[in-house]
C-alpha cells in the first residue's frame, strides 16, 4: 500500500488558494483553453465547483484539470492531468484540460519546465490531488447516505454504495457537497498494477486545434487596445546603445513610439542571463511596419568590452585543455598517471562542438501590460515564477501584484527558461503606458545570445594486455562552463579515473540547451568507448556491459550517479530489439547508451550509403524512464530527440565575427529536414514500477554517440567534431596513437 | 496604404495596408488569423504556409499586392470541422509535439496530394523538406502523409 501525506509546507492540500487557476481563467478565456482530452462525453456543466487547486468538477460530471507546468512540446499537458485523472478514478472522456497559471502555492509543485523534470517532481501532487478530490466525493457521497466512508467506493466518475443498497452517484451529482471537506492527514495511493489510464496510449490533448491553426501560442494574443513592440539589441556582443534617430523612427507611418529601454536589475539570478540590457524599442500597430522602423534605425552603439571571434574561442579552448585552471569538483580515482605509463594501449582522442542557437520555431515573445498598480504577463515561458520575480524586482512591485499565464509554447529546448523577453516587454509596457506585445524577429532571436556552450574534450584510456580498461580520463573544456560529469558513467568503473573541468570566460551570454552538456559529453564520450572497444577487439555493447558488471558487483570509489543495473539494461534491451549482431550487407550500424536527467537510453542506428551519402535508416531506441504515463507521448518526445541529436550533430553551429553571430536566420544556420531525418525509429520502454522520471531530453545525447559509431562503420572514418557534415575531422590536440 | 479586396477561405476580406505587406502580416496583424505562423520571413522554414489558388506557397513573401483576387486557403480554411483528410491524419497518428510548425506542415502535404494523390517516400520528403519541424517529428509527418493518402 503507497500511503502519500496530503499536507504540502504546512497547509492541506484541500486549500484552495485565493487565486485558484479557475478564478485566473476569467481573465484567459480569449484561448478557449478548454481543452477536451478525448471526444466529451458529458454535457457541458451550468456550474462548477472547485475542488483543488487542479480539479474543478462540473454538475454534469465533466472535470476539469489545470495542467500546471509550461507545455513547451513535451506534453506535459497530456501526460500531468492523467496522473490526476487515474487517482481521481475518472474516465479520459469525461476531462477537460486547461493551462494553469502561475501559482504555485494551489498546485503544491514547481512550475517550470526545465530538466526534464516536470513528472519527475509533480508525480506526489498530482496524485495527490487526483487522491484527495476522489475521497471527498466519496466522503460526500456517505454523508449523504448516512453511511461510513469504509462503505463507499469510487472508479469511472461514479461514487458506489459496496453493499446494503448498492446506491450509486456520478462525480457531478455530489461535486457541490464535496467542496470544503477536509481530507485526512494521510491517503491511500492506487497501486501501479490497478492503473487504467496511466500507460495507454492517449493523443496530444491540444491536437484538434494545433490542426486547424487555433491561437494558442504566445505569439497569437491579442487583448484590445493592445500595441506591438520591437526591440533593436546590439550587433555585436560587447556593445550597447548610446543614442538613435528617435524622431525619424517616431515620424514613420505605423510608428507611435520609440525609445531606449532600460532592464538591468540588482542581483540577477541564473534566469535573469541576458548581455543585452539596453535595447532600441519600436511600438506600432503591425509588425511589418514595426519592421521597417528597425530597418530604418540608425543607431550610436557604444563597445563596452572586447568583440570575440570564433578562431579566438577555439585557440582558446585549446589552450586551456592544455594549461588551463582546474575547477573544483573533479574526481580523481587510483593513479591514473601510474596506470596509463603501464598499460599495453593508450588511446587518446579529442573531440568538439560549436556555439549552438535554440531556434525554437516560435520566436521569443510576451505580453505585459503594467500599470502603476498593477502587472499582467502572458506568453510563453518555461519558468513562469523566476519572470515574476524578475519583474517584481524591476518594477518595484510585490508579486502579490503579478499574475502570469502561459499560452502553449512554440518550443522550448531551456531558451525560454531565460526571463529576459517577458521582463523587456514589462519594462517596456511600463515605459510606453500602453499594453504591449514584445515580438523579436528571427534574427533577434537567432543573436541575441543565451546560446548553447561551445566545448572542448579530450578522452584517454589505457588497456592492459588482457584488453581490459585500466586507466580512463576526461579533461572537458567549456566557453563558459566544462561539459564534464565527473562522477557519470564510466566513473564506479575503472580502478585508475580522471575527470577534469575547465571553464573558459566569455562575454557571449549561453544557457542550458536540452540535455545541457550531455548533448556533447554522451556524443564524445559514447563515441570514444567505441574507439576504446575497438582497440580491446571488443563487442561496443559487450565492452560497455563488462564495465556495467565492474559498477554493480565492485564500484571503484565512493560513489556514482547512475544505476548500473538500469544502465545496463537498455542496452540489453537495444541488443535484443535490434537483432544486435546480426550482419546485414550494406548496413552499418552504431551504438550508444546514455544516463541523463534521471532516464536511461540506448540506441542502435543503422546506416545505408545511398549515392555515396549516409542516410539513417532505422533507430532502435531502449529507455528506461520508471513507471510510463504516455507511451504515445513518450514515443514521440524520444523519436524528436533523436532528429534533433542527429541534426545539430551533423548540420548546425553558430560562429562569431567581431562580436556577431554569422548566423542570423535560417538560410546558413542549417536545421535538419524532412529528407535528412531517420526513416525509421521504434521506441521500446522498459517495463517498470519506480516513480516515473523525465523524457524531454533524454532521448537526445545518445543519438549523437550512435551517428558517430554508424558513420564510422559506413565510412572508415571517425567524427570527433561537430557540425559532423562540414567540420575538419583531422584536427587532432595530439598525434593519433 | 491603400485597399485591397482579398478572397480568403471563400469570404472576401478587405484590409487597408502598406502594398509590401507580405500576406503572413496580413492574416495575422489585420485579420486576426493567426493561425498562419511566422517562423524565419525568409521562406525558409515554411510555417507560414498558404494556399494560393491550391499552391503552396509561403505567405511571408507573398506581397498582399500581387495577390490580387486569386483564391488564398489558410489553415482556418481548409476545411469547415477540421476533418480534412490531413488533418485527420494528423490527429491519428498524432504528429505534433510543440505544435508551432505544423499548420504550415498541413498545408504542404495537402498541397502535395492535391497533385499528387498517392506519393512515394521520396517525393513526400522531398515536398516536405521546405518545411521545419525544431522538434523533429519528420518521422510522424510522413506517416500522417501517407495516412491521409491511403486513409
Amino acid at each position: 500500500m503507497t500511503l502519500i501525506k496530503t499536507k504540502h509546507n504546512r497547509r492541506s492540500f484541500l486549500k484552495v488558494s485565493a487565486a485558484t487557476s479557475g478564478g485566473m481563467l476569467i481573465g484567459f478565456n480569449w484561448l478557449t483553453r478548454c481543452t477536451p482530452a478525448g471526444e466529451p462525453k458529458v454535457a457541458i456543466p451550468n456550474e462548477w465547483f472547485d475542488i483543488n487547486g487542479y480539479i474543478k468538477i462540473g454538475d454534469t460530471g465533466m472535470v476539469t484539470i489545470f495542467s500546471p507546468n509550461p507545455e513547451i512540446g513535451q506534453n506535459v499537458m497530456t501526460s500531468m492531468p492523467m496522473i490526476v485523472a487515474e487517482h481521481l478514478d475518472v474516465p479520459w472522456d469525461h476531462v477537460v484540460v486547461e493551462q494553469g497559471a502561475l501559482d504555485e502555492d494551489a498546485f503544491k509543485n514547481p512550475q517550470f519546465a526545465g530538466g526534464s523534470l516536470s513528472i519527475m517532481l509533480g508525480w506526489d501532487a498530482l496524485r495527490m490531488a487526483g487522491a484527495a478530490g476522489k475521497r471527498m466525493l466519496m466522503e460526500a457521497a456517505a454523508k449523504e447516505w448516512g453511511v461510513g466512508i469504509d462503505a463507499v467506493t469510487a472508479a469511472d466518475g461514479i461514487v458506489s454504495e459496496k453493499e446494503g443498497e448498492q446506491r450509486t452517484i456520478g462525480y457531478g451529482a455530489i461535486a457541490a457537497k464535496a467542496v470544503g471537506i477536509e481530507v485526512p492527514e494521510e491517503l491511500e495511493l492506487k497501486e501501479p498494477k490497478d492503473y487504467k489510464l496511466i500507460g495507454t496510449p492517449q493523443k496530444n490533448v491540444e491536437g484538434p486545434k494545433i490542426v486547424t491553426g487555433k491561437p494558442l501560442f504566445g505569439l497569437d494574443f491579442k487583448r484590445e487596445g493592445m500595441k506591438l513592440a520591437m526591440i533593436e539589441h546590439a550587433p555585436s556582443f560587447g556593445m550597447k546603445p548610446v543614442s538613435f534617430n528617435e524622431e525619424e523612427i517616431k515620424a514613420m507611418d505605423g510608428v507611435t513610439d520609440a525609445f531606449i529601454v532600460d532592464t538591468t536589475t540588482e542581483d540577477p539570478i541564473w534566469a535573469e542571463t541576458n548581455a543585452f540590457h539596453q535595447l532600441v524599442t519600436v511600438i506600432g500597430e503591425s509588425t511589418w511596419q514595426l519592421m521597417q522602423a528597425k530597418k530604418a534605425l540608425k543607431v550610436n552603439w557604444e563597445r563596452v568590452s572586447d568583440p570575440e571571434n570564433t578562431v579566438e574561442h577555439e585557440t582558446k579552448l585549446r589552450e586551456a585543455l592544455q594549461a588551463g585552471k582546474l575547477e573544483e569538483g573533479g574526481r580523481v580515482d587510483g593513479d591514473p598517471e601510474a596506470a596509463f605509463a603501464n598499460a599495453t594501449k593508450v588511446v587518446e582522442r579529442t573531440y568538439s562542438s560549436p556555439f549552438m542557437a535554440h531556434n525554437t520555431l516560435e520566436p521569443m515573445n510576451f505580453f505585459a501590460h503594467v500599470t502603476d498598480e498593477k502587472a499582467e504577463l502572458i506568453g510563453p515561458t518555461q519558468t513562469p515564477k523566476a519572470l515574476e520575480d524578475t519583474v517584481s524586482k524591476l518594477l518595484d512591485m510585490p508579486v502579490e501584484d503579478i499574475t502570469v499565464n502561459m499560452t502553449r509554447q512554440g518550443g522550448g529546448f531551456g531558451r525560454r527558461l531565460y526571463v529576459h523577453f517577458g521582463v523587456e516587454a514589462a519594462a517596456i509596457s511600463k515605459k510606453a503606458g500602453v499594453p504591449i506585445k514584445l515580438i523579436y524577429s528571427r534574427e533577434d532571436d537567432m543573436t541575441q545570445g543565451t546560446f548553447r556552450p561551445t566545448y572542448r574534450s579530450t578522452y584517454k584510456a589505457g588497456l592492459d594486455e588482457n584488453n581490459n580498461l585500466v586507466a580512463f580520463s576526461v579533461r572537458g573544456a567549456g566557453i563558459p562552463e566544462s561539459p564534464v560529469f565527473p562522477n557519470r558513467f564510466p566513473a564506479g568503473t575503472v580502478e585508475n579515473y580522471a575527470a577534469e573541468k575547465i571553464n573558459v570566460a566569455t562575454n557571449i551570454s549561453t544557457g542550458a540547451w536540452r540535455a545541457p552538456r550531455s548533448h556533447f559529453t554522451a556524443g564524445a564520450e559514447q563515441s570514444f568507448l567505441d574507439e576504446v572497444a575497438q582497440a580491446a577487439g571488443k563487442d561496443p555493447i559487450d565492452f560497455r556491459l563488462e564495465l556495467f558488471d565492474r559498477a554493480k558487483n565492485n564500484p571503484v570509489g565512493e560513489e556514482y550517479e547512475y544505476d548500473a543495473e538500469r544502465y545496463a539494461g537498455v542496452l540489453e534491451m537495444v541488443k535484443e530489439k535490434a537483432n544486435w549482431g546480426v550482419e546485414t550487407p550494406g548496413v552499418y550500424r552504431g551504438v550508444a547508451a546514455y544516463f541523463c536527467h534521471n532516464s536511461y537510453v540506448a540506441q542502435v542506428m543503422d546506416i545505408e550509403m545511398e549515392r555515396d551519402k549516409p542516410v539513417v535508416k532505422k533507430v532502435w531506441c531502449a529507455v528506461d524512464c520508471g513507471i510510463l504515463i504516455n507511451p504515445e507521448g513518450a514515443k514521440n518526445i524520444i523519436q524528436g530527440g533523436v532528429v534533433d541529436g542527429i541534426g545539430h550533430a551533423m548540420y548546425s553551429q553558430l560562429t562569431f565575427n567581431d562580436g556577431t553571430p554569422d548566423q542570423k536566420n535560417f538560410d546558413r544556420y542549417q536545421l535538419i529536414r524532412n529528407s535528412q531525418a531517420p526513416k525509421e525509429i521504434e521506441v521500446f520502454f522498459v517495463d517498470s514500477e519506480v516513480s516515473p522520471t523525465g523524457l524531454g531530453e533524454p532521448g537526445l545525447p545518445p543519438a549523437v554517440g550512435a551517428l558517430a559509431n554508424a558513420l564510422y562503420q559506413a565510412t572508415g572514418k571517425r567524427y570527433y567534431h561537430g557540425p559532423f557534415a562540414t567540420a575538419d575531422q583531422d584536427q587532432q590536440d595530439v598525434e593519433l596513437i | 496604404m491603400a485597399i485591397f479586396n482579398l478572397n480568403i477561405n471563400g469570404t472576401e476580406h478587405q484590409v487597408d495596408v502598406d502594398p509590401s505587406t507580405p500576406m503572413l502580416w496580413v492574416l495575422r496583424d489585420h485579420l486576426d488569423m493567426v493561425g498562419t505562423k511566422y517562423g524565419c520571413g525568409i521562406a525558409q522554414c515554411g510555417a507560414c504556409t498558404i494556399h494560393v489558388e491550391g499552391a503552396a506557397t509561403r505567405a511571408c513573401q507573398t506581397p498582399v499586392s500581387v495577390v490580387g483576387d486569386k483564391e488564398i486557403t489558410t489553415i482556418e480554411g481548409l476545411s469547415k470541422e477540421g476533418d480534412h483528410p490531413v488533418q485527420k491524419a494528423w490527429l491519428e497518428v498524432d504528429v505534433p509535439q510543440c505544435g508551432y510548425c505544423q499548420a504550415g506542415q498541413i498545408m504542404t502535404a495537402a498541397a502535395l496530394l492535391e497533385t499528387n494523390p498517392n506519393p512515394s517516400d521520396e517525393e513526400i520528403e522531398s515536398a516536405m523538406s521546405g518545411n521545419i519541424c525544431r522538434c523533429g517529428t519528420y518521422v510522424r509527418i510522413k506517416e500522417a502523409v501517407k495516412k491521409a493518402a491511403n486513409p
